[in-house]
């Protein structure tokens, strides 16, 4: 064999090795984009999981807390809002609201001993903290998934391939804190 | 994460070379002793008995080694009825780590609070925790120890552990057999050749002293490992609760108690959160341990300030410890992470009194009690072998259904 036959081989070698890292790169781009998806399905289960307990927990506490319909009828208007909410920001700024005016009716039963005293009331409390909790693990656990992607994506030689194939950035989900600056004022009156 | 467990499986691998070399010395030189006719056929024999011994224990751990646990441990799995919250938790932290299966939860009845997990695989993880575990820890402490567990099946500490252990263990019986096949059958060996009588005992003597150490060696080869991996195991917990004190204080509460766990034994208590096997003196504590001292856990778990990263950790574990170690293998270190931490969970102090009735509560719950509360403020307990229909309550003497 002459010399042009092993130049042949060579370059033959190399193209092969590069379409065999191509494809790796690819596939990996794709499983993180899945994780990515997957992750946000978890979040979006947490939060209609929230948005299917509001009703029920409204239901326990009314006949205790008189005093609160304002408080109620704020949390049933965010809850249909975020309901509503479509994109990952909308969702982030609706969902923001609603978790404030959770927050707000957990501090407001502080002052009602025998709704505390309540065994049905109690084992609500432990699902709402539970899904409070889940829903902030999700966003957490979606966001690390987002963090591994963006960051596959810019990094050399991935992001040569990201390019080729139209691998689009993800967004972070952010519950935004100011939004608990726009929830109204309760009036205890 | 996904870095940290290849970067432990890379460290794995050195610890299961060194520990498959001692485990063929170990068959070559007992090999040589038997082998009288000097031609080097003992010594493969020898190795393939080594080898045969080690296949075998290991088929059986890896297909029954979670069962063997469980059931050793005397754990009943349990539904989600028989303790919401531990579910719960389970759950929250299954979602933190991005597991896609729940793993099955188990209680074991008694008042020592301690827990494990097994599973080689996040797919099959099982965890167990103890009534007095679950009757004194608060939500967030439960949280600190479940996601301790369920960091070493992420973390593929279980089949580590699993693995390392099935080696420690048969190197262990092959040292055990071939010492005591000296003292029984040495007598009659002496007399039977005379030819290379002196190689024979050279070869005697390294044998032996080899029977003696390397059960020593490759149990603190498999010690210094596991201590590291709890302190991983520990790292990556608050990187998934972001509340380090959670953890710190479910430690606490678990040292504090000193009640002895009798379901648990040496071969089975590396996989707990602590060391059940307490009241044994420990004189080689430092060496010999599966466990890192707990004192030293929490107060690096305390000095966790400005994050629950693992390079917060990191940073943590070398301003308590002094050295510069490292803890967590460096390819995580390089990613900076900016993870703050949250904030606890307010809930009330419980005195022995409540925790001790509270403990026994959720054993007769994992033992299918019924529990009928009374218009006068008495709670039954009635045992699921109860026959009858109606109980009485012994206090204002109203009939209840069963």
């Amino acid at each position: 064999m002459g010399t042009v036959g092993i130049a042949l081989l060579v370059i033959l070698g190399v193209i092969v090795l590069l379409i065999f890292m191509v494809i790796g790169i690819y596939n990996s781009l794709i499983t993180l984009r899945n994780q990515v998806k997957n992750a946000w399905a978890q979040i979006d289960v947490q939060l209609k999981r929230r948005h299917d307990l509001i009703p029920n927990l409204i239901e326990t506490v009314k006949g205790y807390m008189g005093h609160e319909r304002q408080t109620f009828e704020a949390i049933t208007q965010a809850r249909s809002n975020a309901m509503n909410a479509k994109t990952v920001a909308e969702k982030g700024q609706a969902e923001g609201v609603l978790s404030g005016m959770m927050g707000r009716l957990q501090v407001a039963v502080e002052a009602y001993p025998e709704l505390k005293a309540n065994q049905n009331f109690l084992a609500l409390q432990e699902e709402l903290t539970s899904t409070e909790n889940k829903i902030s693990y999700s966003r957490q656990s979606y966001n690390d998934q987002v963090l591994f992607y963006n960051n596959k994506k810019q990094v050399f030689p991935s992001n040569i391939i990201a390019g080729m194939f139209n691998f689009a950035d993800e967004t972070f989900f952010e519950i935004q804190d100011q939004a608990e600056k726009e929830v109204p004022k309760v009036s205890f009156s | 994460m996904w870095e940290l467990i290849k970067a432990n499986q890379r460290r794995s691998v050195v610890l299961f070379v060194l520990m498959g070399i001692i485990l063929i010395g170990l068959g070559f030189v007992f090999g040589m002793v038997f082998d009288h006719k000097g031609t080097g056929g003992g010594a493969i024999v020898g190795i393939i008995i080594a080898l045969l011994v080690w296949f075998i224990l290991s088929l059986v751990a890896v297909t029954s080694g979670s069962a063997i646990m469980l059931s050793a441990s005397n754990a009943k799995e349990v539904t989600q009825d028989v303790h919401p919250q531990l579910f719960n938790v389970v759950d929250e932290m299954r979602i933190a780590a991005g597991m896609s299966k729940m793993p099955k939860v188990y209680i074991i009845n008694t008042d020592a609070p301690n827990a494990f997990a097994t599973g080689m695989s996040p797919d099959k993880a099982a965890v167990a925790v103890t009534a007095g575990l679950l009757a004194r820890l608060n939500r967030d402490e439960l949280q600190g120890v479940m996601a301790h567990e369920m960091s070493h099946v992420i973390n593929r500490d279980v089949k580590f552990m699993t693995i390392a252990g099935v080696m420690l263990g048969s190197i262990v019986i092959i040292s055990e057999i071939f010492l005591r096949s000296m003292i029984f059958g040495g007598g009659n060996r002496s007399s039977s050749k005379e030819g290379n009588g002196q190689a024979q005992a050279i070869i005697m003597i390294i044998a032996l002293v080899f029977a003696i150490l390397a059960p020593i060696l490759a149990q603190l080869l498999y010690f210094s490992i596991s201590r590291k991996r709890e302190y991983l195991a520990d790292a990556s917990a608050v990187r998934l609760t972001r509340y380090p004190e959670g953890l710190a204080s479910a430690l606490e509460k678990i040292s504090n108690s000193n009640i002895d766990m009798p379901m648990a034994n040496k071969v089975t208590a590396p996989m707990y959160i602590c060391n059940p096997l307490k009241k044994k003196g420990m004189k080689m504590a430092d060496l010999s341990s599966t466990h890192p001292p707990i004192s030293e856990r929490i107060r690096i778990l305390r000095a966790m300030a400005g994050g629950a990263g693992l390079a917060n950790y990191q940073s943590a574990y070398s301003q308590v410890k002094g050295g510069t170690s490292n803890i967590i293998p460096g390819g995580q270190l390089k990613q900076t992470e900016d993870i703050g931490i949250r904030m606890g969970i307010a809930s009330e102090v419980m005195d022995n009194k409540t925790t001790a009735r509270s403990s026994n509560d959720i054993m007769m719950k994992v033992d299918n009690y019924a529990f009928i509360n009374c218009d006068c403020g008495m709670k039954l307990k009635v045992p699921s072998n109860y026959d009858g229909d109606e109980i009485m309550c012994p206090r204002c003497g109203a009939r209840h259904e069963v």
